[in-house]
């Protein structure tokens, strides 16, 4: 029997948890009361402000102009009004300017009408893809044009799609596969184009085995020239350079990307965007998310304009069925615990958990077990981060690679004392760079 | 809509469950079917001395954690530590010694590092290293067990056989084995481990010391139930194979190669099987060498610090003069362990061999 592929080292098996989400049909959101769209959406400088206090806003009109090269435009999800620009707070933490737009009661911008593609060169796909401000949306949120620009002493030659989405709870990647295969296939083989890569390679894992098998099928009856890989379940498959070991069996060395050996990583989610951005000619101004977790009344894989409040969300799923402990913007194991139901959700929010009380474990000296050795899926130490961290030894922390975690939680799921390990690796990462 | 009063922290929002009350609880479950069979073999006495060693180290703990303002008594660490040493101890001890070798491996050997987790010997260990030289005597006489009780003469009721075996050859009967030494001097064996040995041909004395029918201290003489509990951890996934695996293998590999040359048999002569079961390499191997805070965090320095703990066990049992191998070669690993954690390191994620090559070209 052939071994199925996964990534060699580290890594952790939380349960998946995605039984609740999982058959909910995408429904779309009913239009919100009022839309919270914020500038800064994507990894890079924020958008800038093209719109002002009072002014209208068409659907689909680009209302945030990228204000540098890693960053990407803004576009009003709604036809309506701007009540005001006012700094808010976003699952990240990040603090940043924000329209806040009251939708018209008729909405009547549709995005069907159909343009090909394939005529197309790919420097005016790519510039497209650039207009439409298509963002990474796994959660990391990086422009897709900049990634998807390969520089030109670098060549690519494979691009591997991302349908891992190895975080539990998380179905909206899922439900994409399932219901928009053929759209995600086709923006998977647009991107491939704009790369010039001869291969593309999709990586999902064996927990969803319906998706293997709706996208081979879709790929066969048109024989389009795409690989499907079942991949073990292991988190953290999704990232990229756990993606690409997995797939393809190169390594990323540290400080390197993707295109160093060749590939470009596309979430499953974003060729989708990418394929009704070229084809619909249709922003990146609604996406999917999960509304799910053992608290929420009826979860649903909801496909909500950006800015939607998280307390439209849960208001649309029917509240609460229990207490939860905590509200979470984006997968259990990297996401962000949200303290304000008004945040607004953005272009890389995939999921919104609520998790139930635990009884919270205390922390105990480190013991020095070596769970997070091994688990630690880039071959850090994180107990000897976290000692040289709370010690203030920055220094010293960032010699042993410090800056090459990437916070996936790994270490800190399996710690027996309970340490706030990634918590600590973040501190550390900030004042480390302060001291510098 | 109600609003809850939200919990905000770092991802992961998510944890295994497991922490440390529940590993240190984990072992010391793995302990009591050895445990048990001590005190079956020896008699009640066993109990009483680990009674003893147990309740003296939950008080210290107890006190300790007092004064410094930490709550530590119920992570079953102490628990854990009073039972290894009381499983260390002969069963005849005087009821002072296990009282004294709890109270230092709680008070010197753990808490005046820290307490759990900046200890940098194991205490278990430390607090028997400590009464067996201050103690030589009561420490390493011993009590035959059940099953032999009614055989064996007086004359040898105090020797394991490890240590009889060793008398023997230093004084200067060469040319036999183990068993054969074991034989010669009368040392008898159970009806079990003869019956055993004439259907399976091993050796009655290894089968008497796997099951567990030898002198010895109370928890280390039944090699079969202490790999019954290295399993259950092993399952549990509490400990890995590499300390227990290169340790075990490790010794017996170099006895079965060397451990002849001392009776005089020549290289490859010696126990293979019996090297492992024998004295307290298993509870050594599987309990205390695998002691989270004192062993190398990575699986290679592990790998390492296994066959260190191999070789100085082979060291101390064929060449040395005292009884104590596994326990000192396990501390002195112990103290070698941060050096092996500071060179050691995980190899880095993409820090293949093509890319070294590059890198090595790109400066040149």
């Amino acid at each position: 029997m052939q071994k199925v592929p996964t990534f060699s080292k580290g890594g952790v098996h939380p349960g998946d948890k995605k039984v609740f989400s999982r058959s909910q049909q995408i429904e779309r959101l009913p239009l919100p009361a009022e839309l919270v769209v914020s500038l800064s959406q994507h990894l890079g400088a924020p958008a800038k402000a093209l719109k002002a206090k009072g002014d209208t806003v068409i659907r689909g009109e680009k209302i945030g102009e990228a204000s540098g090269f890693i960053s990407a435009d803004v576009h009003s999800p709604v036809s309506g009004t701007i009540k005001e620009i006012r700094k808010v707070t976003l699952a990240n933490s990040v603090c940043c300017d924000a329209y806040i737009i009251t939708p018209d009661e008729q909405q009547t911008v549709e995005f069907a009408e159909k343009f090909d593609w394939e005529s197309q060169t790919s420097a005016s796909l790519l510039s497209q893809v650039k207009d439409m401000g298509i963002v990474g949306m796994g959660g990391a949120t990086f422009p897709a044009h900049v990634k998807l620009s390969v520089p030109k002493d670098k060549s690519v030659d494979a691009l591997v799609v991302n349908g891992v989405e190895c975080e539990p709870y998380l179905t909206a990647d899922y439900r994409i596969m399932m219901e928009k295969g053929e759209q995600a296939l086709l923006g998977a083989m647009i991107a491939a184009k704009i790369t010039d890569a001869k291969r593309i390679i999709i990586g999902i894992e064996m927990n969803k085995p319906d998706c293997i098998e709706n996208l081979s099928k879709i790929a066969k009856e048109n024989a389009y020239p795409i690989e499907i890989i079942g991949l073990q379940m292991k988190y953290p498959q999704g990232d990229e350079k756990q993606l690409l070991k997995a797939t393809i069996n190169r390594e990323i060395p540290s400080g390197k990307l993707p295109l160093d050996v060749g590939a470009v990583v596309v979430n499953v989610g974003t060729c989708n965007a990418i394929y009704e951005a070229i084809v619909f000619h249709k922003p990146l101004f609604e996406r999917v998310i999960s509304v799910t977790g053992e608290c929420i009344a009826n979860p649903k894989n909801i496909l909500a304009p950006i800015g939607t409040k998280i307390s439209d969300l849960l208001a649309y799923c029917g509240g609460y069925s229990s207490t939860p402990e905590k509200l979470v913007s984006g997968g259990p194991m990297m996401g962000f615990s949200l303290f304000d139901v008004d945040t607004p959700m953005a272009k890389g929010s995939s999921g919104l958990l609520a998790l139930p009380s635990k009884k919270a474990a205390r922390s105990t000296a480190c013991l020095n077990c070596g769970r997070c050795v091994a688990a630690c899926p880039i071959g850090l130490m994180p107990a000897k981060l976290y000692r040289n961290i709370i010690n203030g030894q920055y220094e010293e922390a960032m010699k042993i690679s410090l800056m090459d975690c990437k916070e996936c939680g790994c270490c800190s799921y399996v710690c027996p004392a309970h340490l706030p390990l990634v918590h600590t690796m973040k501190t550390g990462k900030k004042l480390g760079r302060k001291k510098k | 809509m109600n609003k809850p009063s939200l919990t905000v922290s770092s991802s992961p929002h998510i944890h295994a469950k497991s922490d440390t009350a529940s590993i240190m609880w984990s072992v010391s479950l793995a302990l009591i079917p050895a445990s048990l069979w001590g005190i079956y073999a020896f008699g009640l006495r066993s109990l009483l001395v680990l009674g003893v060693s147990i309740l003296t180290a939950l008080v210290c703990e107890f006190v300790l954690g007092r004064i410094s303002k930490e709550d530590t008594l119920w992570d079953g660490s102490a628990f854990l530590t009073g039972l290894l040493v009381g499983m260390n101890m002969s069963p005849t001890v005087p009821l002072f010694i296990p009282f004294i070798a709890s109270a230092f491996a709680i008070v010197v050997a753990k808490w005046t590092f820290g307490g759990l987790g900046a200890n940098w010997i194991n205490p278990a260990l430390a607090g028997r290293v400590f009464v067996f030289f201050s103690f030589t005597t009561p420490m390493s006489s011993f009590k035959a067990p059940r099953a032999l009780a009614a055989m064996v003469p007086d004359s040898l009721s105090s020797a394991t056989p490890l240590s009889y075996a060793k008398t023997s050859i230093s004084s200067g009967t060469l040319g036999m084995d183990t068993s054969a030494l074991l034989s010669n001097g009368g040392y008898p064996t159970s009806s079990f481990a003869d019956s055993v040995s004439s259907v399976t041909g091993f050796s009655a004395y290894s089968v008497d010391s796997f099951v567990g029918n030898v002198a010895g201290c109370i928890g280390e003489v039944s090699a079969l139930l202490l790999l019954v509990g290295g399993i259950y951890l092993l399952i549990r996934k509490i400990i890995t194979y590499h300390v227990p695996a290169t340790y075990l293998l490790g010794t017996a590999l170099l006895s079965w190669i060397f451990g002849g040359i001392p009776a005089g048999l020549g290289a490859f002569h010696g126990p293979f099987f019996s090297s492992m079961f024998s004295g307290g390499l298993m509870l050594g191997a599987i309990f205390m060498a695998t002691d989270y805070v004192t062993s190398p965090i990575t699986h290679k320095g592990q790998i390492i610090y296994g066959f260190g703990c191999a070789f100085f066990t082979f060291l101390f049992r064929f060449f040395g003069s005292m009884p104590e191998a596994v326990s000192v070669s396990i501390l002195l690993m112990n103290i070698i362990t941060p050096t092996i954690d500071r060179y050691v390191l995980p190899r880095k994620f993409g820090d293949t061999k093509e890319y070294r090559k590059q890198q090595k070209e790109a400066k040149v």
